[in-house]
């Protein structure tokens, strides 16, 4: 039982050390870099919960995908630290308010914390059946009215995205694949006899 | 505390050993496969390739590998130290830790885990952030254009390999790389393997192997008549050795993951006996050696996209290409279920 509860503590400590590193660093490039390791360390305690599916999957979208487009944007800002420190003190009191307010909220949470009675340690599915397995089934047989259309509006989402900022500019240069395909020998070049002397005109 | 050292120490010590041994195996012959590469390239071309270190040039690369290591790193002066040095790092570490669930014959991976092909699939989408974080790190235009354009071409790649990945999942039925070798035993062989039934897959996933692991005609990254020396051009010794390094391990990854996927990890050709007395270890070797050369005979004798082509054959052609394979395979097998 040691082994688990080291493991445990050490992906949640350093869960709770990164998370705090995201808004404490001052460069939002490393600031994306501490979140990736809260999410692996976040994957880490589903291991450990034995949920290895989602584990994976968190790491395959959230680090492998999602991330990436965040380091993309925050990568392409023009950060300037001076003008991010100059605003330090004219939003503190309004920052300092709203962080008080979270705080209290925090505590009210936490002063209604009840530990939950000791259970015994549960296989979260029957015997031989892996969790992706059971996920699966559980997704696409109880659920699939409410899966399928979570799909549908990702694919929505994702359409509109494209249609709101695809435009089609006039008189830019493009390649256009299917002409440059069905090029052939006959339209591509043109063999010349040239008279010694005279030049092609 | 006898208790402890068989539950935890001795399990502990024997992972270690396994690990170690892996990775000393795989390191050595990356570092042969990497001549080997050399060789093919040279051969195509009608030159002789690396000849002069032992005999026929064979310790090549080891003689490559003292000259990055003695050499000075140096390190640009507007660089952010941390992340250039942590980049390489990155880069050959998750390439090594992915072997850790490959199974070299019939329950020889050191973690047999449940969600094998995931777990490779997770590592190798996770190798976009070496590139990203040294192209970033070096606060130089040049590694940056080439990390972005790099980071898009993996992220585009990745896609379609998921896709390859779980139309095999859906014959095998399993996620553990085991169960889906298993599954490709039969009768018929070499004929049972995935690669036949499932050939328009194969073909996607090798051409989405080179590029997911950079290697050309998909080279744009380092494409150095753009791009100098794409995002590791301001690196030097050690540290760009750890991303030659990791490149080449990725691609020996790929090769490994082909083998299992598609060409029945361990299993022998034919089920017969002069086959099977060769051990299964040596038939994985021979595979992913196999499709080492074929990696290496395109690098020799296809020419380098176009960052347009590389993205409309992306985007426009494998992804809805193996999107219907999916709606196809799992329609055929499930007819198949029901006895049609």
């Amino acid at each position: 039982m040691t082994l688990p509860a080291l493991f445990f503590y050490l992906f949640a400590g350093l869960c709770v050390a990164s998370g705090f590193m995201v808004i404490a660093v001052k460069n939002p490039v490393h600031a994306v870099l501490f979140l990736i390791l809260a999410f692996f360390n976040a994957a880490g305690l589903f291991v450990l919960l034995g949920a290895e599916f989602l584990a994976m999957i968190l790491i395959v979208v959230y680090v492998g995908a999602i991330l990436v487009l965040f380091l993309f944007v925050v990568m392409m800002l023009d950060v300037d630290f001076a003008e991010l420190k100059a605003g330090f003190l004219k939003f503190l009191p309004v920052g300092a308010t709203i962080g008080i307010l979270f705080l209290v909220e925090l505590l009210f949470v936490l002063g209604a914390w009840v530990t939950a009675p000791a259970i015994a340690p549960q296989a979260p599915t029957a015997q031989g059946v892996s969790n992706t397995a059971a996920l699966g089934r559980i997704l696409y047989t109880n659920y699939v009215y409410l899966f399928e259309p979570a799909g549908l509006i990702l694919l929505v989402a994702m359409v509109g995205a494209i249609v709101l900022t695809l435009r089609h500019r006039e008189g830019v240069k493009r390649q256009s694949v299917a002409a440059q395909i069905a090029r052939t020998r006959q339209t591509g070049m043109e063999v010349v006899k040239i008279e010694s002397g005279r030049g092609l005109s | 505390m006898a208790n402890l050292w068989s539950s935890y120490g001795l399990p502990l010590a024997l992972i270690v050993a396994e690990s170690l041994a892996l990775l000393v195996t795989l390191l050595i012959i990356v570092a042969f496969l990497l001549y080997a590469d050399r060789k093919v390239w040279a051969a195509v071309q009608l030159r002789r390739g690396p000849n002069v270190v032992g005999p026929w040039g064979l310790l090549q690369s080891f003689a490559d590998l003292l000259k990055f290591v003695l050499k000075e790193p140096v390190i640009p002066a507007g660089a952010n130290k941390g992340i250039f040095l942590l980049a390489p790092l990155v880069t050959a570490g998750l390439a090594l830790s992915a072997w850790a669930v490959v199974p070299l014959a019939k329950n020889w991976a050191v973690a047999d885990i449940n969600v094998g092909v995931l777990y490779i699939f997770a590592v190798s989408s996770l190798q976009v952030y070496g590139v990203i974080m040294a192209g970033w790190a070096s606060n130089s235009k040049y590694a940056f254009l080439a990390a972005l354009r790099s980071a898009a071409q993996m992220v585009s790649y990745e896609v379609s390999i998921g896709f390859v990945i779980i139309t095999v999942l859906l014959c095998a039925g399993s996620l553990n790389l085991n169960d889906i070798v298993e599954a490709q035993d039969g009768r018929f062989g070499l004929f049972g393997w995935y690669w036949l039934p499932l050939f328009p897959m194969f073909v996607v996933f090798f051409v989405s192997a080179l590029a997911e692991t950079n290697r050309p005609p998909f080279d744009l990254l380092e494409a150095e008549s753009e791009l100098v020396a794409g995002f590791m051009v301001e690196y030097s010794s050690a540290p760009y050795m750890l991303f030659m390094l990791g490149e080449y391990v990725a691609a020996v990854l790929m090769c490994g993951l082909g083998t299992v996927l598609f060409l029945g990890g361990w299993l022998p050709p034919f089920p017969v006996p002069p086959f099977t007395w060769i051990p299964g270890v040596l038939w994985f070797v021979l595979k992913a050696c196999f499709l080492f050369f074929l990696f290496a005979m395109v690098k020799a004798m296809v020419p380098r996209y176009r960052y347009d082509q590389l993205m409309r054959l992306g985007w426009k052609v494998f992804l809805p290409l193996s999107l219907t394979m999916v709606v196809i395979v799992a329609a055929v097998l499930q007819l198949w279920q029901q006895g049609l």
